[in-house]
């Protein structure tokens, strides 16, 4: 050891930028580590967004398409239906579709692109069971109401346009994925239009 | 110990002769990987002439759109012949126990061969083919002796036959020999690359990993040399 | 606010005094040179291992149908999945090189010697433990230097007698290498092992520790105190050494990112060419040599005409270095103070073990099998002279004081 004078402000100064630098350093190391949790190119290609021919749907009939791993349905809906659905609005938690759950292209009050299709994602807003589809016996659920979709697991309750009612534990609508029309027979679930 | 270590490095040459034991001299690939239209090219030969025995199958059609600077849609169209999707894997067209049958054992796949053999190696090999009616599929390989599969480019490069002076003669392509070279070059090309999709990304970042690395090292050399001051 | 932290957790565990004694106030001879900086690196690499290895868990498949796709998968699918996994190869390498160096300094300084054979020992079996974790990771690519590499070490076994064939089967859990192999090797290789280590190097810093530092001089810097009991040759480990590492990190790191970002493949000695290509129990590639780390103890069997000696002359090279301590009866501890023949043992020693490393790479011609056996008897050459000249050894006068 020796007696000679520290240089207090080099030694603070130098001890700082290694600690600055040294500490960039880390946080660049930790980047891969952390991008690595993203989902790989398999889990995007598994993820891609999928075709639909619809031409064959029923007038009533729902059918499940999967992408990402979720079941997505694409259910025609009667004139029947869609008249039903204006007059629910007061039973409503979020009617006019305020909060997020759609790309802006079905932000209206059918909650779709074509009045005819409902396209969403089958998730309920709760706690992520997919709810059943009841065409006929929704009445059960709630008066007055013919079709709609009751999540088993802890009662909540969607209108055809997957409106969520009040009263129940899911508290957002039903999610509209992205999706766009290739051609009247055709759609594609996963990419809006402005995206291609 | 100085005699010792004079007979060692006299030793050590020696050493290095016996012990590499390559005889077959191979031919400079000069593959170039920023070149994507060579890359293209390469793409595109591979999966015309390759493609139906041999896959690619760790890579997907849209990496390799991206990485080489194709469109999504010049993919699908012209490079992708089956009905794939471009996100999946570049598989094979015919099964593999049918190629088996048809040419004793079934093609490799090809992902990797440039890491495995060299680029040097895959260009010779392409460029090595020559007319021997002892084989099955009349050709025989100058790198790869008793190869087992037909020479597929034979319509482009044309069929070499050996000479008693040991020399080869090529007639009956539809490139010529400078043409046919840039046209393995760029198929070797399209393979060195497969074989590591990533080499030009890492060179890159290991520039700026090493510059930072550099900068650091100043730093924490006057840190040390600023604290050991003390110490007499 | 921080003080009361500190004191809180100081009287339930003694954190502020242990640090002190390892770190704050661990006295370090202060003439450290260029040799010393490996110690430190070899925890940054174990550091490095740990890291990439739990991140590459996350994507590898240990099957024999997926291990070898799923490494392409993270090569190419998982995003800066290369670098995870050229962090880790190249680390494999690195550890290696490291631990080498590390070793050769306590060689040339003595620091195995009295009072610190037991911190040898735990290095020994560090080094140990070291290569069984790297030969059980290499098989896990699944290419085929991975399988034909474990197919001729595992036969190694066999070479013991009665039980041989018997425990290379039980080491295999099948006829051949298969997924069994590789799924009993994975979990050793990304568990067993790793705590393993862990707990050695613990042992090992604890027992550095206890008995203190070795130095260039090989002086005992305890022997000299000041009145406050401070060896007066001593300075803290933090702040002098903890900068210095730190500069040395530097260094090693700018080697280590170039090698990485420049050359994973280490010229097919990191990454081997042929391990490009997936594990197929029906071809043997045409020259296979396990990694580089291996290949002097790989000369030391091929070296041996005999299945049976050849095991046990491998096994020897290897074992006694952990005897090391014993072997040399000298009390200086350090090469600056020994003997001329020392000096020349020593030298002849690492020029045979680079020769035999080399001589492991390339395949084995009759002339390169002389020169195998050549080496091989220099190797062992070493301890045995250590042993002789070392009991009535002519040395220099150690100073008292370390020179710096």
């Amino acid at each position: 050891m020796s007696n000679a004078p520290v240089d207090t402000g080099r030694r603070r100064f130098l001890t700082a930028a290694t600690a600055v630098v040294g500490g960039a350093g880390a946080v660049a190391v930790a980047v891969p580590f952390i991008k690595s949790w993203n989902p790989s190119a398999k889990a995007k290609a598994a993820g891609a967004p999928v075709e639909v021919n619809i031409s064959k749907v029923e007038p009533g009939q729902l059918i499940r398409v999967e992408w990402r791993g979720k079941p997505v349905w694409v259910v025609r809906r009667t004139e029947a239906v869609l008249e039903n659905l204006k007059s629910l609005d007061g039973q409503l938690r979020d009617p006019a579709s305020e909060e997020m759950q759609q790309p802006e292209y079905a932000a209206n009050p059918v909650r779709s692109i074509k009045p005819e299709f409902f396209i969403a994602v089958g998730i309920c807003t709760h706690l992520g069971c997919s709810p059943t589809y009841l065409p006929d016996s929704f009445g059960e659920q709630v008066e007055g109401v013919t079709s709609g979709f009751f999540c088993p697991c802890h009662g909540s309750k969607f209108d055809m346009a997957g409106r969520v009612f009040q009263g129940v534990p899911a508290p957002l609508n039903l999610v509209i994925p992205p999706h766009q029309y290739v051609d009247d027979a055709t759609v594609l679930i996963g990419e809006d239009s402005g995206a291609a | 110990m100085k005699k010792l270590l004079i007979a060692l490095v006299t030793l050590l040459p020696s050493l290095a002769m016996a012990a590499s034991g390559h005889n077959v001299h191979l031919e400079s690939a000069n593959v170039d990987l920023h070149d994507k239209a060579s890359l293209e090219r390469g793409l595109g030969l591979f999966q015309q002439y390759c493609s139906g025995c041999h896959s690619t199958q760790y890579q997907r059609y849209e990496r390799v759109a991206t990485d080489i600077g194709i469109s999504t849609d010049d993919m699908r169209s012209k490079y992708i012949l089956n009905d794939a999707k471009i996100g999946d894997l570049m598989e094979n067209a015919i099964p593999t126990a049918d190629a088996a049958k048809w040419f004793g054992a079934a093609p490799p796949d090809l992902t990797l061969v440039a890491r495995v053999r060299g680029e040097d190696w895959v260009y010779s090999y392409l460029k090595g083919f020559y007319a021997d009616e002892t084989r099955p599929f009349g050709v025989n390989n100058t790198v790869f002796p008793l190869v087992g599969m037909p020479h597929v480019l034979q319509d482009l490069q044309g069929l070499a036959v050996k000479q008693e002076d040991g020399t080869f003669v090529t007639t009956g392509g539809k490139l010529t020999p400078e043409e046919y070279d840039q046209a393995v070059r760029d198929i070797t090309g399209f393979l060195v690359y497969s074989a590591e999709p990533v080499q030009l990304e890492r060179k890159a970042l290991g520039v700026w990993v090493l510059g930072f690395l550099f900068i650091f090292f100043i730093i924490a050399y006057l840190l040390k040399k600023e604290y050991w001051k003390d110490v007499h | 606010m921080v003080k009361n932290i500190i004191d809180w957790i100081d009287a339930r565990i003694p954190m502020t005094a242990t640090y002190n004694r390892h770190v704050g106030q661990y006295a370090t001879p202060k003439n450290f040179n260029f040799w010393y900086f490996f110690g430190s690196l070899a925890l940054l690499v174990l550091v490095n291992q740990l890291l990439t290895g739990i991140w590459l868990t996350m994507n590898y498949v240990p099957t024999a149908e997926g291990a070898f796709a799923s490494v392409e998968y993270i090569m190419r699918d998982v995003e800066y999945g290369w670098l995870l996994r050229y962090m880790h190869s190249t680390g494999a390498s690195a550890f290696f090189f490291v631990i080498y160096l590390h070793m050769f300094r306590g060689l040339i300084y003595g620091s195995y010697q009295k009072p610190r054979e037991l911190l040898w020992l735990f290095g020994m079996l560090i080094f140990l433990v070291l290569m069984a974790e790297a030969f059980m990771g290499y098989l896990l690519p699944w290419g085929q230097m991975s399988y034909w590499g474990a197919q001729v070490i595992i036969s190694l076994f066999g070479a013991i007698p009665v039980i041989g064939d018997d425990l290379t089967l039980w080491i295999r859990g099948d006829y051949v290498i298969s997924g069994a192999t590789l799924n009993r090797f994975f979990a050793l290789h990304v568990i067993a092992l790793p705590l393993v280590l862990v707990v050695l190097v613990f042992l090992h810093l604890i027992a550095l520790h206890e008995v203190g530092s070795n130095n260039p001089d090989g002086v005992e810097i305890k022997k000299n105190k000041d009145e406050n009991g401070w060896p007066v040759d001593g300075i803290p480990f933090h702040p002098y050494y903890t900068v210095k590492d730190i500069m040395g990190v530097a260094g090693f790191l700018i080697v280590f990112c170039y090698v990485l970002f420049f050359m994973p493949e280490g010229g097919g000695y990191f990454l081997e060419k042929p391990n490009f290509e997936a594990a197929n129990p029906m071809k043997t590639p045409v020259h296979i040599a396990p990694v580089w780390y291996f290949t002097p103890f790989y000369a030391i069997l091929r070296a041996i005409p005999d299945k049976l000696l050849g095991v046990i002359g491998m096994g020897l090279s290897i074992a006694v270095l952990f005897i090391l301590p014993w072997l040399d009866r000298c009390k200086v501890k350090s090469i600056r103070y020994r003997s001329m023949i020392h000096k020349i043992n020593i030298a002849q020693f690492s020029v045979s073990f680079i020769i035999l490393g080399y001589l492991g790479v390339v395949p084995a011609t009759p002339e390169l099998t002389i020169a195998a056996r050549i080496f091989t008897f220099t190797y062992f050459g070493f301890f045995v002279a250590l042993w002789v000249y070392s009991k009535n050894e002519k040395t220099k006068e150690v100073p008292t004081r370390v020179t710096h």
